[in-house]
């Protein structure tokens, strides 16, 4: 197996001081999916930020056996396509080809190159029809997809998601799922939704308060329920 | 606020909506420059061009009642700058008030300089409603760019585009919040809660700034913008320029002949 992202002890704190990670060891070997749950707050956004140089302390984050650092970020950003929470902010130009352009322009694709990844992406996640639409207009689930697109669009070997079916209906959540299993990079999924960490991941670490309390195969921590309730993952029955 | 007033009718079709948005810009910079140019008392030229104009709109077919509509938008405005003029400018005077120990004269002079900012304004809208409204806002933002516009500029405006919309909604929403808890008490008070508002919604777009920044250097973005449009530049749109650009200047030559 191949390493393709290894954390070695990082920690983390904001400007305003207070720690958010602390001490992660983490690695990831190509092709597989890693489920990150954990309770609002515990760091997950914080540490997916670290995985392609966005928030950068140490030299604790090393991709593709690279550490990141000044001179390899746009090789690294390359590879690691990070998908915000919040569509709004991650579709930012005034159509949904400018956007899903906007990543392999950057990398420097020729004109023809550019057209073809745009398509390309965009089939991957069904919505071919949608290239000239604004993103303003879009429904939510129109909107995840299209910010997938993004990303994929640059081809990237590590695929990261940020709560990927939050406020999504059943239907769009399942959908979505799907188009999971079909995409063949490796990912690493921030999310509170279990039943999409049991479809899709079969390795899941639970992170609370900046901590990695668990980092074990999918079955194996879901089946745990003192383990999930001790860290606010699972319903408290009501006395 | 009506949202759907800001863009209806440029994703429609018709000969002025194919032709290149670069020429129609250029076109629009040079009718309200020569509209600028013109001078008040030449009306003849003020009804030629709002016969240009007007031709333009009716062959891009927009409704009648939305380009009225939407080309009152500024007019108080424009009102509220004009109104002053009669009574500063000196001249023949039209009529004089008294008012308590206020002396305000009118003159006709003022008055014609009045109205005729009101006519420029209102036939500079007519341009940039007939420009707006037949070419694709993303187009316009790309011809912007071509013709040497600094793309930070270009960029500025294609995130205002694009984020007005989501401010808005933000906004909404947090009136619908206020609302729903009984929004009362003296006008004081009212007034603190919209300036807290206000205070709330700038510094949700400072935090979202960061984050749309986040995913775009997550894209690679360096600073340099770089873009690709699909823009290009027809016969047509040479032909189009070319009849208008014939048309202002035969407006103008004409009325240079006249007045001497
Ligand atoms: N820009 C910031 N400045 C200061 N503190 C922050 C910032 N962003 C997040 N935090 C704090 O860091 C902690 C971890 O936040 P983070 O967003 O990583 O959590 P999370 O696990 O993604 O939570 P959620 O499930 O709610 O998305 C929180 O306590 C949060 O208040
Ligand atoms: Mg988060």
């Amino acid at each position: 197996m191949e390493e393709i992202i290894r954390i070695n002890n990082l920690s983390f704190s904001y400007p305003d001081g207070r720690k958010v990670l602390e001490n992660i060891f983490l690695s990831v070997q190509r092709n597989e999916t890693i489920g990150l749950i954990g309770p609002n707050g515990a760091g997950k956004s914080t540490l997916l930020l670290h995985l392609n140089g966005i928030l950068r302390t140490s030299a604790a984050v090393q991709v593709l056996g690279k550490e990141i650092n000044k001179n390899n970020l746009r090789w690294i950003r390359a590879r690691v396509g990070l998908v915000f929470q919040n569509p709004d902010d991650q579709l930012f130009s005034p159509t949904v080809f400018d956007d899903v352009a906007f990543g392999p322009i950057n990398m420097g694709y020729s004109r023809t190159e550019v057209f073809q990844a745009v398509k390309h992406a965009l089939k991957e996640v069904g919505m071919e029809e949608f290239e000239q639409r604004s993103p303003h207009h879009l429904s939510l689930g129109e909107k995840k997809r299209i910010a997938i697109a993004t990303v994929l669009s640059m081809n990237p070997e590590i695929l990261v998601f940020d709560e990927p079916t939050s406020n999504l209906d059943p239907r769009g959540r399942w959908s979505l799922i799907r188009l999971f299993q079909k995409l063949s990079a490796t990912k690493v999924i921030a999310t509170h939704d279990l039943e999409l960490v049991q479809a899709l991941c079969q390795r899941t670490i639970i992170l609370n308060h900046g901590q990695i309390v668990a980092d074990d195969t999918t079955t194996k921590i879901l089946s745990d329920m003192q383990l999930l309730k001790n860290n606010g993952l699972a319903f408290e029955e009501i006395p | 606020m009506d949202i759907s007033l800001i863009n209806s009718y440029n994703e429609q079709d018709s000969s002025c909506h194919r032709i290149d948005a670069r020429a129609k810009f250029i076109f629009t910079l040079l009718f309200i420059l020569c509209i600028i140019l013109t001078p008040p008392d030449n009306w003849s030229a003020y009804i030629a061009y709002f016969i240009t104009i007007i031709s333009l709109i009716s062959l891009a077919r927009l409704p009648g009642r939305y380009v009225l509509k939407r080309s009152l938008i500024v007019m108080p405005f424009v009102l509220m700058l004009a109104i002053f003029i009669p009574f500063f400018k000196e001249g023949e005077i039209a009529g004089s008030y008294n008012i308590r120990s206020w002396n305000l004269t009118v003159t006709y002079d003022g008055i014609q300089v009045m109205t005729n900012l009101l006519i420029k304004a209102w036939l500079s809208m007519l341009g940039l409603i007939w420009l707006t409204s037949t070419t694709k806002t993303n187009d316009l933002f790309h011809a912007l760019g071509r013709l040497h516009l600094p793309q930070v500029l270009v960029m500025i405006l294609s995130f205002m585009y694009r984020y007005i919309f989501v401010i808005i909604d933000e906004m909404m929403r947090m009136k619908q919040a206020r609302d729903s808890r009984n929004f009362g008490g003296g006008k004081l008070w009212q007034l603190r809660t919209i300036g807290n508002m206000i205070g709330t919604l700038f510094i949700r777009s400072y935090e979202r700034s960061e984050r749309v920044y986040a995913a775009m250097i997550s894209r690679g973005f360096d600073g340099q913008t770089r873009t690709l449009d699909n823009l290009n530049f027809r016969r047509s749109d040479i032909f189009f320029i070319i009849t208008l650009v014939i048309i202002l200047a035969a407006i103008n030559i004409v009325n240079l002949l006249v007045l001497n």
